[in-house]
């Protein structure tokens, strides 16, 4: 989305700001995030969002729901709010446009109002106030893929590696619905590095911790540090159904077609031993070396070559020993199969980001991501602060919340910032 | 419920004719001689803590599945055949009243005996496992033999995927559950899951059923520890009327629904304090430990229930006792000689990142508590590496508080107990991180080359990685002890302040010798 597509629809109001040709500081800035809070930021549909119905216009809800979720705020000097509750959707964005916190995090429902969980508390092991309800979260960060991408590090993230994200999400999402059965899934950039992901529907919001973690591992399959040589094992003749799909209809066309040659990953002594240090057998890492010195005469791109040559070694006839049959997976996998964060799925307590936060380090809004869709994403041009500020339009980012049997359904828009809520699109 | 009648040797009438195996739901009314509370009670206490120890190795499941049948079969036997179910009954319902005291306890008896249980269970044959699942109220339904047409291919995939699972048949029986009730088999990815529902092999039906059995134990402890028996105790203490105390009971019997304390014949209790033979029903019910009744019950039960619960766990080295403080400065070298290599490794890192991800802050900063470490000392040690790398300020903001609350000094104040080995060893460092086992999480060419740089010789290495292969990761370290020491080490390393404590004596012995 660029600036152009803004300008070119339809209504705009652009904000009184005194000098308008005066050079708006890119990034995060906080006098815009209160521009943000006050004239952009989403309060009544969070509010509805998190409320599931309980909104106190219909029989059978219950009021105390939304009273009884815990939201947190980190203030401009580090200033770190906890168990903040709200009433009402009007008390929620008064606290949010008088505070104008840098970071908003979501926590989960508790049995009782987290404000007043020390009039609850006895002491000991009868612990009355503990999370109820809380969707079923998961993070997925780039910089743990930093053994595997080497256009960038830490935090940096470009177009050569975001595919990895992408990927991420197409195994997850098509799990979450086609295993698991959930359908209200949210998809969200983190603002900087990675995505999050919401699944809302009850049965997920009523997880146990044990449960969640039982999800987590269903999803694990890196299992390495850099103590360790082998990352991704997969033992056994015959993958998981889970697997299999994962790696015929989006990992490996996505490795050999995109990241053999994005992240030229034969292209350097030290990468493709890499490789070779995932075959545990020395003959055919040997016989290997050998096959590719001869071929570096090729004219052909040598990731793709090199890559033929690899998997015909490993998947011919003859080397069907132990520990080389799933091979050429594991190496796959090993590159692109999503790197969860054990930690943030399996605690009901865990707070995350709000979708629609202004990240402080970028300045960047986190936006939802449309798996359907997801492939389009450009993580460099997601607005930020100022950009935003500088070009408001009527209603904001298209937020659908429907109702359905009593739960919200929240679809998503991605990057664009003009908003059509009259016309709420059923997606 | 049933009403309980003081009267001989009933047994527990869940028993089917097929299956001896007790679900432990109701307490049964037995006559108990005192000291077979204890022995029955330090009889299963040994089956436990022989699981604990094979879980900690690692052990796999048929490994478990024979190690379980000897400890069964070496301790829970009796000279009397028809006292067997009996002896089981009881000793679990002793140690419940143990181990319901606190949170780390209920954890540990309910993992030791779930497990227990997965493995009595899964020996049992089908018609008593059939009968058995039926006591449970388990939520899964057999899959038609349409839909079961339908999934064949994908289920015959999930059974190759696992090492030794069946391929289903025609005649295979499967039951569809719904994926939140079998965790464990969905956390292997060792079912079929589909639309939210999990397709569940007959030989994997041991999950649900252990599930099920696991929840209903972790409340059942619960409440075995809340309610007060004080006012009832204290009631009891002056009955002499067994009339009296029998509707008492009846009228207690409609309000509390699992067990109830029956203690019969009242007469020889008040008579004798320090009765030798209880003659009375043991059934436990809902009470909380609290010091009024450890004085009245002092010299019967108290002193067998404490020694139960301490001996066999060991110490938890949250006091540190012997060693007293020690000061910053000391670490590098206390690092040096008497650290185990999981915190070394830790210790080292470090200070070469001069940053530790949340898993490696804990399980170091723990095992400093554990040593001695004061907060203060704590806090100035952790910033002076932090600020390094993130600065003094942000040490501040994020990370001072956590140590403060490893220390108990904020949020609810739990003082945290530093990690055991079995805690350590099944922890799962992922990507960036540097706890967990070295034994077991390390590449063999790591861990040499770690070991090597302890000071361990050649041969000893091979010794060491030999237990590695077989996955006796604390033997193993026992070895690199023994090696770096100079001495043997009789009692096995189980926790990492305990590797702390016997280096240090050691040390301290060859420094006071050589005075």
């Amino acid at each position: 989305m660029t600036k152009e597509q803004i300008e070119n629809g339809g209504e705009e109001m652009l904000i009184d700001v005194p000098d308008q040709e005066a050079f708006i500081p890119d990034g995060f800035n906080a006098n815009y995030l209160k521009v943000y809070y006050g004239r952009l930021f989403p309060h009544a549909d969070i509010f509805k969002w998190m409320s599931y119905g309980n909104d106190g216009k219909h029989p059978g809800c219950d009021n105390s729901y939304f009273g009884r979720r815990e939201f947190s705020f980190t203030l401009d000097n580090d200033i770190y709010l906890r168990f903040q509750s709200f009433n009402s959707a009007s008390e929620l964005e008064n606290a949010i446009k008088e505070k104008c916190p840098f970071k908003i995090d979501i926590g989960p429902v508790y049995s009782v109002d987290p404000a007043k969980r020390h009039a609850y508390a006895q002491g000991g092991d009868n612990n009355v106030f503990s999370p109820v309800e809380r969707e079923l979260i998961f993070d997925i960060d780039i910089s743990d893929y930093d053994d595997v991408r080497y256009c960038c590090s830490g935090a940096d993230v470009c177009l050569q590696c975001w595919p990895l994200m992408t990927a991420a999400i197409k195994v997850i999402d098509t799990a979450l619905r086609d295993d698991f059965g959930f359908s209200h899934i949210l998809w969200v950039y983190s603002g900087r590095r990675g995505v999050h992901c919401w699944v809302c529907d009850g049965k997920a919001r009523r997880l146990t911790n044990e449960q969640r973690g039982a999800v987590a591992d269903y999803f694990r399959v890196y299992k390495g540090n850099e103590n360790s040589n082998k990352k991704v094992s997969l033992p056994g003749p015959v993958l998981h159904p889970f697997l299999a799909r994962s790696y015929t209809d989006i990992l490996r066309e996505f490795f050999e077609e995109k990241l053999l040659s994005s992240q030229q990953i034969f292209s350097t002594e030290e990468r493709y031993e890499k490789i070779l240090s995932m075959i545990p057998d020395e003959s055919v890492t040997s016989e290997l070396r050998g096959k590719w010195q001869e071929n570096r005469r090729s004219s052909n791109d040598i990731n793709v070559s090199w890559w033929e040559l690899l998997k015909h070694m490993l998947q011919s006839g003859k080397n069907k020993a132990q520990g080389l049959r799933r091979c050429v997976e594991e190496i796959v996998f090993a590159f692109t199969y999503p790197r969860l964060d054990m930690e943030v799925s399996k605690h009901m307590n865990h707070l995350l980001k709000a979708p629609f936060c202004v990240h402080p380090k970028t300045g960047r809004v986190c936006i939802p991501i449309d798996p359907q869709n997801c492939d389009e994403f450009d993580p460099t041009t997601v607005p930020t602060l100022s950009e935003v500020s500088m070009y408001m339009t009527d209603g904001f980012l298209l937020i659908c919340v429907t109702s359905c049997s009593g739960e919200l359904l929240q679809e998503l828009n991605t990057g664009c910032l003009r908003a059509d809520v009259e016309n709420g699109m059923l997606i | 419920m049933e009403i309980v009648r003081p009267h001989r040797a009933r047994t527990n009438h869940h028993n089917d004719a097929v299956s001896t195996l007790p679900l432990y739901r109701s307490a049964p009314s037995l006559e108990v001689r005192l000291e077979d509370f204890e022995l029955f009670a330090m009889d299963r206490l040994r089956v436990l803590k022989g699981i604990s120890d094979g879980l900690s190795r690692g052990k796999k499941p048929e490994e478990m599945e024979k190690l379980v049948k000897d400890l069964w079969k070496a301790n829970m036997g009796h000279q009397d055949a028809s006292e067997v179910v009996n002896k089981d009954i009881i000793s679990h319902f002793v140690l419940r009243l143990v181990y319901c005291r606190t949170e780390d306890l209920r954890k540990w008896f309910l993992s030791m005996e779930t497990a227990l249980f997965r493995h009595r269970f899964g020996r049992e044959r089908s018609d008593a496992q059939r009968a058995l699942m039926a006591e449970f109220d388990l939520p899964c339904k057999p899959v038609s033999s349409a839909e079961f047409e339908n999934l064949k291919e994908k289920l015959s995939q999930v059974a190759r995927s696992i090492i030794g699972q069946q391929t289903p048949t025609a005649d295979s029986i499967y039951y569809k559950v719904p994926f939140e009730e079998v965790p464990e088999l969905v956390a292997g990815r060792r079912v079929f899951i589909h639309k939210g529902y999990a397709y569940v092999a007959m030989n994997q039906v041991v999950s649900l059923v252990v599930t099920q059995f696991r929840s209903n134990l972790s409340k059942a402890l619960i409440l075995t520890n809340r309610f007060s028996f004080k006012i009832f105790t204290s009631i009891m203490f002056r009955l002499s009327a067994l009339v009296f105390l029998i509707s008492f009971l009846y009228a207690l019997s409609e309000v509390m629904h699992d067990f109830v304390l029956v203690l019969c014949a009242t007469k020889c209790i008040i008579a004798n304090a320090n009765i030798y033979k209880l003659s009375s029903v043991v059934a436990f019910t809902y009470r909380k430990w609290t010091s009024t009744i450890r004085e009245q019950e002092k010299d019967r039960l108290t002193p067998i229930v404490e020694a139960l619960c301490i001996s066999y766990l060991g110490p938890d080295y949250s006091q540190p006792k012997e060693f007293g403080e020690i000061s910053i400065n000391d670490l590098d070298q206390l690092a040096e000689s008497s650290f185990p290599l999981c915190m070394r490794h830790l210790f080292v890192k470090l200070r070469e990142d001069h940053h530790l991800k949340h898993g490696g802050r804990m399980q170091l900063g723990l095992f400093l508590k554990g040593v001695g470490l004061k907060l203060e000392d704590a806090l100035a040690f952790w910033k002076a590496e932090f600020s390094q790398k993130v600065g003094a300020e942000r040490f501040d903001k994020e990370y001072a508080y956590s140590i403060r609350h490893n220390y108990g000094r904020e949020g609810k104040r739990t003082d945290y107990t530093p990690y055991s080995c079995q805690k350590i060893i099944s922890s799962t460092p992922g990507v960036g991180d540097h706890h967990g086992c070295p034994y077991r999480h390390f590449s063999e060419e790591n861990l040499r080359a770690a070991i090597g740089r302890m000071g361990v010789g050649s041969r000893a290495i091979e010794d060491v990685m030999d237990k590695v292969r077989n996955r006796h990761y604390q033997l193993a370290c026992t070895l690199t002890f023994e090696a770096v020491h100079g001495s043997s080490c009789d009692a096995g390393i189980n926790h990492p302040n305990q590797y702390f404590n016997d280096s240090q004596k050691i040390l301290q012995a060859k420094v006071n010798a050589a005075l």
